[in-house]
């Protein structure tokens, strides 16, 4: 890549407000000297941010109308003559209805298509259940040769897109609505590798996408309130997961807690889990997340502090699982 | 190749179909048998697509959208020098990579299907690029009667149309069965020439056993400027053997050693009043 390029991406993640803006300025900045970055939205160049990009390079966006299973489908057919395709549609619905041509078309025909699940986890708040993508890790770790990612500030989505646009493997990366802090100072990125925002000593909280701002809060509490110290690791790659860096963890017997904005059922938390005792490690291990049940209504912050995945909710979990 | 020529090699392919299914024990016989005109035309006529050079970015692409009959699709490739034919001897064995559906893994299909409704929008997509990247290249698809009530497909089939795709082909082999019935009675379709119309695609119908109305359809393309083309090719579902053709029980039926000696016999016959033709 450019490096002009590569330094001008770099400001981007100071520069915009949410990880949406980020993801749009990217391909902007890539598309300048790449005509094969390639859009395809379903009616959703307004909900991506994707407006400026499609005034730029009206020939580089294909919209297909609200038809995910069509926009996956024909994502993979242009990937297959060698362009860098991102298939943007909310999560919802581009990992539910297009599951089938996420699986055949991009996944098993090995077509680098990178989905874009925008508005993910409870963005859409109380729009309601049907709106929420609680489902999206769980369905995808199951399919094989796909990166899943959930970038926890501006840099890991700049990084994630950046990233995504170079390799030959399909990613699905999930990105939420709000405005993004930019969380560590810490500059490394690569799929994969777990990135850690802040180093402690009596637990490790490994959370994901827009929770890791809440772990942070809750590890913050805990420290000034507690004299607790927290590791908090930015877990952007679901899939592959950081075994390594699990294992490092664990290898403290200290306790672990895990925070997704997912249902508790195969995400984060279940993945980790299952790593861990697979290979004997038998810390105080907790879950966090959406519980198996339809979301109370309404805004997303409002449904996190419901389920706990808060400054408040995550200091008690930790504690409980502490013993003080 | 003259249509003479193509005429006996689609008595040659069904021959081999009924042999690779016969050996295998499984495979869909009856569908392979109703598309093997159609792919004999579009891989010895029509495509411009050769194996030593596959990755061509100007080759012309075919996904075939029905792929339970990829039977079909494995003999021409394998007579077009893709890979060596004693290779399909380890049809759906263990470990083959000449599994019961469409595989990449098979040099010189474009893409992995068999779950049905999706070789439209892959072709859709394949087109568009060729639109972007002003090549000449043109998508050729199959799609099977029985998967048209696949949403995906109407969904396909109204981007076509929008990305006025005419460098784009989908041939309907309409033979008429699915695995549970006739198409009528298990979901109507009909009449697909006015949806596909509705829609603004250009439509044909052919014989999609004659040799002649296929290339000479396949010549006039596209059949509009601006337009996708549809090529509803009207066939019997086990065309070719007697016994079988327009039998349901022929959908992924494989003949027992009697019934193999039966159809390779008509075969040969038929074989032989072609060459004396």
């Amino acid at each position: 890549m450019d490096s002009t390029v590569d330094a001008t991406i770099e400001n981007i993640a100071v520069a915009q407000q949410t990880n949406l803006e980020v993801f749009s300025g990217v391909l902007q900045l890539l598309a300048e000297t790449d005509k094969d970055i390639i859009v395809v939205t379903s009616d959703s160049r307004g909900s991506g941010k994707l407006v400026p990009f499609g005034q730029k390079f009206p020939e580089q966006i294909i919209e297909v109308g609200i038809a995910e299973q069509n926009l996956v489908g024909v994502a993979a057919g242009i990937a297959s003559t060698g362009k860098k395709v991102f298939a943007v549609s909310p999560a919802c619905f581009l990992t539910a209805r297009a599951l089938e041509q996420i699986k055949n078309d991009v996944a098993y025909s090995n077509n680098p298509v990178t989905l874009v699940g925008i508005s993910a986890g409870v963005s859409y708040g109380a729009l309601g259940s049907t709106h929420h993508s609680l489902h999206d890790f769980a369905v995808l770790r199951t399919i094989h040769n796909l990166i899943i990612v959930a970038p926890a500030d501006n840099f890991e989505a700049e990084q994630a897109v950046k990233l995504a646009a170079v390799t030959d493997l399909p990613v699905y990366i999930r990105f939420g609505k709000k405005s993004m802090p930019l969380l560590s100072a810490e500059k490394s990125f690569e799929f994969g590798k777990g990135r850690i925002i802040r180093e402690g000593s009596d637990l490790t909280i490994v959370a994901t996408g827009e929770t890791v701002e809440h772990a942070c809060a809750a590890a913050q509490n805990l420290e000034q309130e507690f004299n607790i110290t927290t590791t908090i690791v930015s877990m952007h790659t679901i899939k592959p997961l950081d075994y390594n860096l699990l294992a490092e963890i664990a290898a403290s017997g200290k306790p672990i807690i895990t925070v997704e904005e997912h249902s508790v059922y195969g995400g984060l938390g279940e993945a980790c889990a299952s790593f861990l005792f697979q290979n004997n490690f038998r810390n105080p291990f907790k879950i966090m997340g959406i519980p198996d049940e339809y979301t109370v209504t309404g805004s997303q912050q409002e449904i996190f502090n419901h389920y706990g995945i808060s400054k408040e909710g995550i200091t008690q979990a930790a504690l409980a699982l502490l013993g003080e | 190749m003259s249509e003479k020529e193509l005429a006996q090699k689609s008595v040659e392919y069904r021959k081999k179909i009924l042999k690779y299914i016969y050996q295998a024990k499984a495979g869909h016989t009856g569908g392979s048998l109703s598309c093997i005109d159609i792919l004999n035309v579009l891989y010895n006529h029509t495509m411009q697509v050769d194996a030593t050079d596959f990755t061509s970015p100007d080759r012309d692409r075919y996904i075939q959208s029905k792929g339970h009959t990829v039977e079909a699709l494995y003999v021409v490739l394998a007579s077009r020098g893709f890979f060596p034919e004693t290779d399909l001897e380890t049809l759906c064995q263990y470990q083959s990579h000449y599994i019961g559906h469409p595989t990449r893994k098979v040099h010189g299909v474009e893409q992995n299907t068999g779950a049905l409704g999706h070789g439209l929008s892959l072709s859709v997509g394949t087109a568009i690029a060729g639109k972007l990247d002003k090549k000449d290249y043109r998508v050729f698809t199959v799609l099977g009667d029985g998967e048209l009530p696949e949403g995906s497909n109407w969904e396909a089939a109204l981007s076509a149309a929008h990305y006025k795709l005419d460098n784009l082909c989908a041939i309907l082999d309409k033979n008429t069965l699915q695995i549970s019935g006739p198409t009528a009675d298990v979901l109507n379709t009909d009449p697909v020439d006015k949806k596909f119309e509705a829609f603004g695609w250009e439509v044909r119908h052919v014989d999609g056993h004659d040799i002649k109305q296929l290339t000479e359809a396949f010549d006039a393309l596209p059949f509009a400027k601006g337009k996708p083309s549809l090529i509803i090719a009207h066939t019997v579902k086990g065309k070719g053997i007697s016994f079988m053709e327009n039998q349901l029980k022929w959908h992924h039926g494989v003949p027992d050693p009697k019934q193999y000696a039966d159809a390779v016999q008509e075969l040969d016959l038929y074989g032989e009043t072609l060459a004396s033709a």
